[in-house]
């Protein structure tokens, strides 16, 4: 049997980008704090992380300031909702595939 | 990618939807405890009701402005039987809210979630806005002497924050905020028994509830 390994998107190999997507697919959208505490993840790892999506056009970013503080709040982009919806199809064929 | 993984990103997918827009850390104990503090309420409330007392509480605004009658409802108002009353029912719902933030704050430092988060917030908020309504319209109309809308107006408000509520925690809670509205209904229609209602809606159901949600999510 073979399996199709490349409907999957490589832009969520990674599982913390997987749970950031998962997150703003079902919220509007998300700032930074609460994500990394929803995460457990360093700041950095975080970092890092949206930006690889940010490259992909796969979040929007929106930059605000919540008094003195800067609050950064990210939000699906339609091109990366699709993504995501292909990838959890593409999830779903395989083990589709993997039980026959 | 073998099967292990496919598993934990689907696990990990369903896991971060749910934790990230719902808060699910309230705790079913609390429930219970809450039910218990408002069963004591009520039988306590009961005997100073219906302990022979010099205010009757069968006292009812009569026909006409109420503003006419002021000395009678104002000396009811302020009658030492409406101010134990009074008092009995912010101990309840002081005791169940101390119970219900220290049980709740345990549960989410067990599940790794913020007690005042995303998802918390947006709870209390969407609760709050049926709550004060309620609370401050059931306030102004004792104030004026309608005692009969006290228990089916605390249980169609509770009802209703119930319902708005579970948007944003378990689902479950649709259907307690439903059966509240439905004894807040029965409470209107069949006035004097408005103790009785008040005590199986916030007593006897928070028990119930709060017995199976127990069962189902915290163990």
């Amino acid at each position: 049997m073979k399996v199709d390994f490349n409907k999957l998107d490589k832009a969520f190999e990674n599982r913390v980008r997987l749970q950031i997507m998962s997150i703003l697919m079902v919220n509007e959208s998300y700032d930074f704090t609460s994500l990394k505490e929803l995460l457990d993840v360093t700041d950095g790892n975080l970092a890092s992380n949206l930006k690889a999506l940010e490259k992909e056009e796969y979040i929007i970013i929106h930059k605000s300031f919540v008094g003195k503080k800067p609050n950064t709040n990210y939000q699906a982009s339609p091109k990366g909702k699709k993504a995501f919806t292909d990838h959890l199809n593409a999830l779903e064929q395989l083990i589709k595939q993997q039980k026959k | 990618m073998e099967d292990s993984k496919l598993q934990e990103d689907l696990a990990s997918i369903r896991s971060m939807m749910e934790r990230s827009s719902k808060f699910i850390s309230l705790s079913g104990l609390s429930g219970i405890m809450a039910g218990i503090y408002a069963l004591i309420g009520a039988a306590l409330a009961y005997n100073i009701i219906y302990e022979p007392s010099r205010y009757t509480f069968g006292y009812e605004p009569q026909a006409g402005n109420p503003y006419l009658q002021s000395g009678v409802w104002e000396e009811l108002v302020f009658s030492p039987t409406i101010l134990q009353l009074l008092f009995i029912a912010f101990g309840v719902l002081f005791a169940a809210l101390v119970t219900g933030y220290a049980l709740t704050s345990r549960k989410a430092k067990k599940h790794g979630q913020a007690l005042w988060g995303k998802t918390s917030k947006a709870l209390l908020f969407q609760m709050a806005t049926p709550l004060l309504t309620g609370g401050f319209l059931i306030i102004i109309l004792i104030s004026r002497g309608y005692f009969g809308i006290i228990a089916p107006a605390c249980l169609a408000f509770y009802g209703l924050a119930l319902v708005g509520a579970s948007a944003y925690t378990f689902t479950d809670i649709r259907y307690l905020g439903i059966c509240e509205i439905i004894l807040a209904i029965m409470a209107a229609a069949l006035p004097g028994y408005g103790l009785l209602f008040w005590a199986i809606g916030f007593g006897v159901l928070h028990i119930i509830y709060g017995s199976l949600m127990h069962l189902k999510y915290d163990r």
